[in-house]
């Protein structure tokens, strides 16, 4: 070890906290793993170390990846990094009476769409915005999405799209629903990166998210305004 | 391509603003063109727009506003490239038309043939001849691969092989995206393909500047 090296275990709780969300920043996964057990060992409740730690961490990442100062391949190791200290909380989570969800919600990525990388990220800040997330997968049809409907019945749906060719598709979808009744009880949310809300309004859906914590942000409000 | 409102009309002028992963080949093509290859004036932008699609309008928009009345014709040899619309906004306004297709993939294979490889299977990574020689850059650099290679999965996870959608016989080149494949961890799948529509659109807008070069016109 150098002289210089933090030691996590020294660190106060709010130091502590905020090395977390600069570890979680540079994508240490080590150290972010390390920085959850030991708030847990120290009492802290498991949603108090994923809100202040891993999911404040992950909004600034958020933030500086819209602004062009972080990009995605380290974006991913941010994420990488915050899922490693979520393996260590989400059963707790799971086990705790006071887990209660705020919300289901049902994710995919749209038919001929295989890229779930933008998909998987809002699910991770969803899970830590303390949705139970159902993830359906890629490459989904409308028929996916109406089963997921029937099986889970959730609160907020989303669509995922990378491609300027699928993203249409998520029309078709949200069309469907507005045909079986579906659209007036279920916020459908849309995102990926080729859209921007004038295609989300122009497809009636219930809301954009231009970024996975912009888009667990809403997903929250939703659940707030419907209920 | 945009109506004709030359300011020249003794020597008609053509525009072609390309993607800079597209210049080899409108050059090759430009030298298979005849009268039509002088009036052509090719404006590239930087291929690494490919990973950053929210880059091209803005830059087309800003070329156009500079250039647009200097040349009777423009041909964007774009294809819709992931710019969500924005990039068929900024043509609209300036009267200048891209390539009708959603991608470069699309305009080399020609529609049926791409729809056929997806069709066949949706878990296709495309690769043409300029990918190929800088698939380290774009690709390996421009993914991050080489600082963080456990992200291989995550971004190639879903794809299950890679299509070589060849412009040119090279061996070399076909050598190499089969070592692009294994770097990737997916099959390999070569077609030579050649220029594709990105000719057919080349060759009109090059007739097209020649006849209009025919005619007697009056300036705006």
């Amino acid at each position: 070890m150098s002289d210089d090296e933090i030691v996590l275990r020294e660190l106060s709780d709010d130091d502590l906290v905020e090395q977390m969300k600069d570890d979680l920043y540079d994508g240490m996964a080590d150290e972010v793993l390390e920085g959850t057990k030991i708030l847990l060992e120290r009492g802290w409740d498991a949603n108090q170390v994923l809100s202040d730690a891993l999911v404040e961490g992950m909004r600034i990442v958020g933030v500086d990846f819209r602004d062009g100062i972080l990009f995605v391949p380290e974006v991913l190791q941010c994420a990488h990094a915050m899922k490693g200290g979520m393996g260590i909380l989400r059963p707790i989570l799971s086990a705790t009476e006071n887990s209660a969800k705020i919300g289901k919600y049902v994710i995919g990525t749209v038919k001929g769409d295989i890229h779930d990388i933008g998909k998987n990220l809002v699910g991770m800040m969803l899970e830590g915005a303390g949705f139970e997330v159902i993830d359906i997968g890629i490459n989904n049809p409308v028929e996916n999405y109406l089963a997921a409907i029937d099986e889970h019945e959730p609160t907020v749906l989303g669509m995922s799209a990378l491609l300027t060719t699928t993203m249409p598709y998520m029309g078709v979808v949200i069309e469907e629903f507005d045909k079986r009744g579906i659209l007036k009880e279920l916020p459908i949310m849309v995102g990926g990166a080729p859209l921007n809300q004038e295609f989300a309004d122009a497809i009636n859906a219930t809301a954009y998210g231009r970024d996975a914590a912009r888009s667990a942000e809403l997903a929250k409000a939703l659940v707030g305004r419907n209920h | 391509m945009g109506a004709m409102r030359g300011h020249k009309p003794d020597s008609p002028r053509l525009l072609v603003i390309a993607c800079g992963a597209l210049a080899k080949e409108i050059v090759a093509l430009r030298a298979q063109m005849g009268d039509g290859a002088s009036a052509m004036t090719l404006q590239c932008l930087p291929a690494e727009y490919h990973n950053a699609p929210q880059k091209i309008a803005p830059a087309i928009d800003m070329i156009l506003t500079e250039r647009r009345d200097e040349f009777d014709q423009v041909l964007v040899s774009y294809g819709e490239c992931g710019t969500g619309g924005a990039l068929d906004q900024v043509l609209e306004k300036h009267d200048a038309q891209r390539l009708p297709f959603a991608h470069c993939y699309e305009f080399f294979a020609g529609s049926p043939l791409f729809a056929q490889i997806t069709d066949e299977e949706i878990g296709s990574f495309f690769l043409t001849d300029y990918l190929v020689r800088n698939f380290d850059r774009l690709v390996i650099r421009g993914l991050g691969l080489d600082r963080y290679p456990h992200l291989r999965d995550l971004y190639f996870g879903n794809y299950r092989r890679v299509v070589y959608l060849a412009q040119t016989h090279d061996i070399s080149l076909e050598s190499a995206a089969a070592d692009a494949a294994d770097k990737l961890g997916l099959e390999f799948d070569y077609r030579y393909v050649g220029y594709g529509e990105l000719k057919s659109a080349i060759k009109a807008a090059t007739d097209a500047i020649v006849e209009y070069g025919g005619h007697d016109h009056v300036r705006d």
